[in-house]
């Protein structure tokens, strides 16, 4: 994998590898091999780049990263998370239309994927969850809603993404789950971390 | 219980201490004093650890009454402060009898007061923080009339009497490493910025300083792919007016980066008032 390298002020550098992919398999190779490199204080994934922040020494971090052979996809043996979901979301019958199929068929189909969390970001736990099959991407709401619920499960461009608490938002909303996503008070804080693998379980009522 | 409450909490006063590290892969921002020197300068005063959380004021001040005797300390953003109405020193220690009020009135310069207390504020860590995030709400809210903030044991060991710190900005020079966008802006656009005279905005708070003066051209328009944010880039949003990120910011982005802004210029960013002049010095990396 090609991975190039910016320095980003005195002590952080941004990686950016070729697709989501390679991301997500140098997201976790940093994780397991953080001990070979100078200390790091953030690792931070995002869609295409990895951000290394707080670096004790950013040239050798970068000697050293650059001689890594990293596999093209991430280990397929991350966490697993299932979700169970009562799909009645708003944006539901939207959605299905936008796929040309029924709202049953919609809910078959999202829930039939295994996601991967790519990155956090926007509020504390909301975790940007890629898998969702490139026909199935759709457009953001034309008007954001001023109040999304706690739990909702919703969708936006290649983005699976569940509302850690109740915020603005403007995406697709397919359903909710009453999993707690993010609470401070818990080891971990966040479910839907960096490579956590998710399953949306459709249920009647969460 | 011994502690501080709130008598007057001021227009914007939180608890802050460096803030939460290790946790911006979990989309949390780091928090944590804005004016970190002064912080910890506070906390030297009274004899506490440099990242003990203490107080954060912004332009009004704070009045505290004492539960139980307390040392108390004052810096960042000069102001008058008063015990039970007499003026005792600012950036030194001042003994607080049980029961009396210390009042830190408006800063007559810059922006940021700290109030430091020996002991610490005891308010419950959250991700190993005291700090209040205002992005998202984590840690303590922004003080309220009638509050206990709860005072923990005194830490052993001496204090400093007296930390010189420099007085805020007249005006504010930012030095600036290239950003990793470049690629992003015309050609015409760091010249610009480098020579053009930007002020500080009202709208500026934690999550960022902002700025008024010219807009910076793009080469190309719309976002990129949401990507790791560091504290001092400067992001330049599409009215073109460059904005730079605080201690609050948002661990991801999609704006173009243009620079980053070095840490150790970011306390006088802290304490510029709206109106200040910015000049952006670009270093060659």
């Amino acid at each position: 994998m090609h991975l190039t390298f910016r320095q980003v002020g005195a002590d952080a550098l941004l990686v950016r590898a070729p697709d989501g992919e390679s991301v997500a398999a140098l997201y976790a190779a940093l994780l397991a091999r953080r001990d070979e490199l100078p200390a790091i204080t953030e690792i931070v994934p995002a869609a295409r780049t990895v951000l290394l922040d707080g670096l004790a020494d950013s040239a050798l971090t970068r000697q050293r990263l650059a001689g890594w052979q990293l596999p093209p996809h991430p280990p397929a043996d991350g966490p697993l998370i299932e979700l169970p979901t009562v799909y009645d979301g708003a944006d539901l019958a939207e959605v299905a239309a936008l796929w040309g199929c029924s709202a049953a068929e919609a809910v078959r189909l999202h829930s039939s994927f295994e996601y991967r969390v790519a990155f956090c970001g926007f509020s504390p736990g909301f975790g940007y969850l890629t898998g969702l099959p490139a026909p199935y991407e759709v457009p953001r709401r034309d008007t954001p809603r001023s109040a999304v619920p706690a739990g909702s499960v919703a969708l936006a461009g290649p983005y699976t993404g569940v509302y850690p608490s109740s915020s603005p938002g403007g995406w697709q909303l397919l359903g909710r789950t009453s999993v707690v996503l993010w609470d401070t008070g818990r080891e971990p804080a966040a479910l839907l971390a960096p490579g956590v693998r998710v399953r949306f379980v459709p249920v009647a009522d969460a | 219980m011994t502690g501080l409450v709130v008598v007057r909490p001021g227009p914007l006063t939180t608890v802050q201490d460096l803030g939460r590290r290790g946790v911006a892969h979990l989309g949390v921002p780091r928090a944590g004093a804005l004016d970190e020197p002064a912080l910890r300068a506070a906390n030297r005063l009274v004899g506490n650890p440099a990242g003990t959380a203490g107080l954060e004021t912004t332009l009004g001040g704070v009045a505290l009454r004492a539960v139980g005797p307390q040392l108390i300390a004052v810096t960042g953003a000069p102001a008058a402060v008063r015990l039970d109405g007499r003026s005792v020193a600012w950036g030194a220690a001042v003994t607080v009898p049980d029961g009396s009020v210390l009042d830190l009135g408006p800063a007559t310069h810059g922006v940021r007061g700290y109030l430091a207390v020996a002991g610490g504020l005891a308010v419950p860590p959250v991700l190993g923080s005291r700090s209040a995030d205002l992005l998202s709400g984590l840690g303590p809210a922004p003080l309220t009339a009638g509050q206990l903030l709860p005072v923990g044991p005194r830490f052993p060991g001496d204090r400093a009497d007296l930390i010189p710190l420099p007085a805020p900005p007249a005006e504010l020079v930012l030095r600036l490493h290239p950003g990793p966008h470049l690629d992003w802006f015309a050609a015409a656009a760091r010249p610009l910025l480098a020579r053009s005279r930007y002020l500080v905005a009202t709208a500026s708070n934690r999550i960022a300083l902002r700025t008024e003066g010219p807009a910076l051209p793009r080469s190309r328009s719309g976002e990129l792919p949401s990507e790791g944010m560091v504290l001092g880039a400067v992001q330049v949003p599409p009215d073109g007016r460059p904005v730079i990120f605080l201690a609050d910011h948002p661990t991801t982005g999609g704006y173009p980066v243009i620079g980053v802004v070095p840490t150790a210029d970011l306390p006088a960013a802290a304490q510029a008032r709206p109106g200040t002049p910015v000049r952006f010095v670009p270093l060659t990396r």
